[in-house]
């Protein structure tokens, strides 16, 4: 079995892959001549890139977008899109294996059907290409280049090699998978999130480096899809950025799954045995080894930053933190600005799409809008999900800020009980004292839907007495945030208040 | 049912506390103090298990359950096998440091099992150490011997060392690879450990590493209760063993208006309300059967055989309401919160005593059971033998609940108390003159 795994990554060019890259990438297209300068020039289409053009041409301004490869970036191409519709599949396999605990009976026989997974996520894929293609773009009045964008000054760009002047330009060249430095990976291959959504065939069993977000991901969606998965990180639990209990409830989850959980672990070297990858493990002191058919590096991302000319425009920038610039996302060239991947920490599509608009109120409108002054959520999407938006404790700590948190687990919700989905937490962090919402984390099957609640009331200044007044629909899992918000009432009722409402009731 | 339900509170925790001595008299090695980490065939010393044999000596000597001169003598023992090990750091060493090597030889004292050289177990070790000395005061040469090593020992470990340059004490230290890398935030058994450190004469840390330390804590209010959050009980005990929590309060618990006492009292209302709740629905959880904690525990683990999903996880630090939990219950952690909330313990463990009287050998208490995991017989599964840990932490446990003597024993410990006034400790018996603090 292991011998006749095929690991080449080549979709196979179906109707699906060609109508998408038809609307991505079309094979005649012909870059437009340029009128005279843009009032915008955007480098790079993915996320950032897209919000910034349509936003920028249905104000009126002319508008160049210059993409290398394709239109959609990592988001639409090889990243959120795909891995949700795989996940999709994945969670269906877990859910007919688990059918017993929801009162079903589960198949005789669950065997997976891999390429008709990956058939789906083609199609899907290729479907929303309805509202993702070049075409729609120039339609909407923006002119699509395809190239490699370099500059040539503080107000031009050239694209193989044709100059565009501009008076406003954006960066907004994602960023790539950063494959991480280990002797022999690259001689033995390995899966990124740029190919593994080509796979053809279930790697029997799969080693995943790194235990982020993609990394999280793929390695359950891979286990419930039948692949012997093998977890590897560097650090004590996964999710480096999360709360330790929701990364804790996901190594348990991880657990259950049977992946196999390799924290506090580092992958030393990597060699190719008998059609095998033989990967040498340490943690601390002990050694050992695995076997498997395929690697996937999920170690983070490093921005695109290089073969741009950066430095003829006068904008700095730094191999792993990317462009730099200020809370305005202006850069060191003041006609010059950047979004996304390529300038953030928080490497997200929902950022992404927020940093260029800002960029276009800012570049093209006069604006002063600042990142930070953004609420950001953001979903890891496991099983369950762990989303988060605002403070962590441990930054409230740092900065002197007394914190405290309302929890309520899930167990305690009716809805995820009759779900038979008790596993996770809704915490709501509160300035101490006040009702005033600093942050949340949730961790639930729902989490990336639920936190959408709490990120509406800290943009619109609610507390949490205005959100106990909310009704939630009954039963549904958010009632767990109107329950925490309850919990915060009830610490009002101080003993000494409770002894006045005492007195003026029985009086 | 056991014979112990029919007894009276008082009664009860006589023979449990008893026997729970009886552990140390029987297990220790007569050649060099050291006690075993359980009473399993073969099982090697644990440094914090010889912690609690050193602390318990002196209080089952004024409960007349042991002659003086016997306990001086098996404390000598220990000190002076410590005080004359390899602290090389080698591999095969006892210790490095003044830190000893978590597991040893029961024999030859030596590293056992690739152990680390754990910060918080020594710290243990060094507390039953500065409790034997703190009570042996008498002017003989056996008792003079011992306050000098015990002093000796505790001046040498280099607590500054652990810190590995960062901002709180690291969790171990091993020859091959150095310091361990593992996340050690958030609440923990380690109030003790930062009280030696910074109280140390030597090599302290400063009192910046107990502030970092405390600023990875989470004040949570769960299932109604306002806390500072650990999942598994024993957290909330260890250091109440030697350390008299009751009403001082460190920075971190002035703010919150609260103190560690009460805080592992509302420990003990979590883990029943969790009981109560059993989202796993496991068999038996109610809210007279609770007491989530590290111990030993049934395992579906099959060597050699790789992803196969785990419902059971053999031993493991279970914890509320976060996890993890395969239905295993630690009885002696119920037992260990009887200072905390004598009523809510003790009608705990009737309960489970009465339901599982086969968790009762020798009168003293197995480290765990699984109701849910049960035998051809259907009978629930008991983890076999008995764990030191579990008995040394009984033993200071009731004592303390019933007379605070060793509490009020260690308010003379110098090392001690200046450690807890330079993390920040005031009030309560730490300034006798000081009256009640208001908050806001």
């Amino acid at each position: 079995m292991t011998a006749r795994f095929d690991a080449s990554t080549s979709a196979p060019l179906d109707a699906y892959e060609r109508k998408r890259l038809d609307a991505v990438r079309p094979e005649a297209w012909n870059n437009p001549e340029p009128a005279g300068p843009y009032q915008l020039v955007i480098l790079g289409a993915g996320s950032a890139g897209l919000a910034a053009a349509s936003a920028a041409a249905a104000l009126g301004a002319r508008v160049a977008l210059i993409e290398r490869h394709l239109i959609g970036g990592t988001c639409f191409n090889t990243g959120c899109v795909p891995s949700k519709t795989l996940l999709r599949t994945a969670g269906v396999y877990a859910e007919m294996r688990d059918a017993a605990c929801y009162g079903a009976q589960a198949p005789a026989e669950i065997k997976v059907d891999f390429p008709a997974a990956m058939t789906r996520l083609r199609r899907i894929r290729s479907h929303l290409t309805n509202t993702t293609s070049v075409r729609l773009l120039a339609a909407s009045g923006v002119d699509v280049y395809f190239g490699n964008p370099q500059f040539e000054g503080s107000d031009r760009v050239r694209v193989n090699g044709q100059p565009l002047t501009f008076e406003k330009a954006l960066i907004a060249t994602g960023a790539r998978p950063h494959v991480p430095d280990i002797p022999g990976l690259k001689q033995a291959g390995f899966l990124t999130n740029a190919t593994v959504f080509d796979l053809t065939e279930l790697p029997p069993r799969l080693l995943v480096i790194g235990g982020g977000p993609l990394g999280c991901e793929l390695a359950q969606a891979f286990q419930r899809l039948g692949s012997k998965v093998t977890i590897v990180q560097n650090m004590p639990l996964f999710l480096p950025h999360a709360e330790r209990d929701a990364a804790q409830t996901l190594s348990e989850a991880f657990a259950r799954d049977g992946i196999e959980v390799r924290l506090n672990t580092t992958a030393s070297a990597v060699r190719v045995e008998g059609g095998e990858r033989v990967v040498d493990l340490v943690s601390d002191d002990y050694h050992s080894t695995v076997r498997v058919d395929a690697i996937l590096t999920g170690v983070g991302r490093r921005p695109n930053v290089q073969g741009l000319a950066l430095e003829a425009a006068g904008v700095e920038s730094d191999e792993s933190t990317g462009v730099t610039v200020d809370d305005h996302l202006r850069t060191a060239n003041p006609r010059i600005y950047a979004a996304g991947d390529v300038c953030l920490s928080a490497k997200f599509t929902d950022i992404a799409e927020e940093s260029a608009c800002i960029v276009v109120r800012n570049a093209l409108l006069g604006g002063c809008e600042r990142l930070s002054e953004r609420i950001v959520p953001w979903c890891t999407y496991t099983d369950p999900e762990i989303a988060h938006v605002g403070m962590y404790v441990r930054e409230a700590n740092a900065r002197g800020i007394p914190i405290k948190t309302f929890t309520i687990p899930m167990h305690q919700i009716d809805r995820a009980i009759t779900d038979s989905e008790q596993d996770g937490f809704v915490k709501l962090h509160v300035s101490e004292g006040s009702d005033h919402i600093l942050g949340a984390t949730i961790v639930s099957r729902d989490a990336g839907d639920m936190i959408s609640q709490v990120t509406l009331a800290m943009v619109a200044g609610v507390g949490l007495r205005t959100l106990a007044k909310v009704i939630h629909t009954y039963p549904t899992k958010t009632d767990a945030i109107r329950q925490a918000a309850m919990a915060y009432n009830r610490t009002r009722l101080t003993p000494r208040v409770l002894a006045r409402l005492r007195r003026w009731l029985t009086r | 049912m056991s014979s112990l339900c029919m007894l009276s509170d008082d009664a009860l925790l006589d023979r449990l506390q008893q026997a729970a001595f009886g552990y140390f008299v029987d297990t220790m090695n007569a050649e060099n103090g050291l006690v075993p980490d359980t009473s399993r065939e073969h099982s090697p010393v644990s440094i914090a298990v010889v912690g609690f044999a050193l602390s318990a000596y002196p209080a089952a000597v004024e409960r007349g359950w042991m002659e003086r001169a016997e306990a001086v003598r098996r404390s000598l023992l220990a000190l002076r096998f410590f005080r004359d090990s390899d602290q090389s750091g080698s591999p095969t060493a006892t210790g490095y440091k003044g830190f000893y090597y978590h597991f040893l030889d029961i024999h030859s004292g030596r590293r056992v099992w690739r152990s680390e050289l754990s910060m918080i177990d020594s710290a243990m070790l060094i507390a039953g150490m500065l409790t034997a000395a703190t009570y042996f005061t008498a002017d003989t040469a056996a008792e003079a011997e011992l306050r000098e090593l015990a002093d000796l020992l505790y001046r040498r470990v280099d607590w500054h060392w652990s810190r590995d340059g960062t901002g709180t004490i690291r969790q171990g230290w091993k020859p091959e690879s150095g310091f361990l890398h593992y996340g050690w935030e958030g609440y923990s058994e380690a109030i003790v450990l930062y009280a030696l450190a910074l109280g140390s004469p030597t090599h302290p840390v400063s009192t910046d590493c107990y502030a970092g330390w405390t600023a990875t804590y989470q004040w949570e209010n769960l299932y109604d209760q306002d806390f500072l959050y650990a999942g598994p009980l024993f957290v909330h005990h260890f250091s109440h063993a030697w350390v008299d929590l009751r009403g001082v309060r460190d920075p971190f618990m002035r703010e919150k208006n609260s103190d560690y006492f009460e805080n592992s009292r509302r420990a003990v209302v979590v883990q029943r309300r969790y009981a109560q709740l059993n989202p796993h629905q496991f068999v038996g959880y109610d809210c007279n059967c609770w007491g989530l904690s590290a111990c030993d525990g049934p395992t579906d683990d099959q060597p050699e055989v790789a992803n196969e999903p785990r419902r059971l996880f053999g031993y493991a630090a279970r914890g509320v309401p976060y996890g993890p939990d395969d239905g295993t219950l630690s009885p002696p952690s119920v037992l260990t919160s009887v200072p905390f909330a004598p009523q809510l313990a003790l009608g705990a463990l009737r309960n489970v005593l009465m339901r599982h009287p086969e968790i009762l050998t020798d009168d003293r208490l197995a480290t765990s059971f699984n109701a849910s995991v049960i035998d051809h017989n259907g009978q629930a599964w008991v983890s076999p033998g008995h764990y030191g840990l579990d008995q040394g932490a009984v033993f200071m446990m009731i004592e303390n609940h019933r007379s605070g003597w060793i509490w009020r024993l260690l308010h003379g410990c110098d090392y001690l108390v200046n450690g807890m006034r330079k993390a920040g400790f005031t009030g309560g018996w730490l300034d006798p003159l000081v009256t009640v603090e208001v908050h806001s």
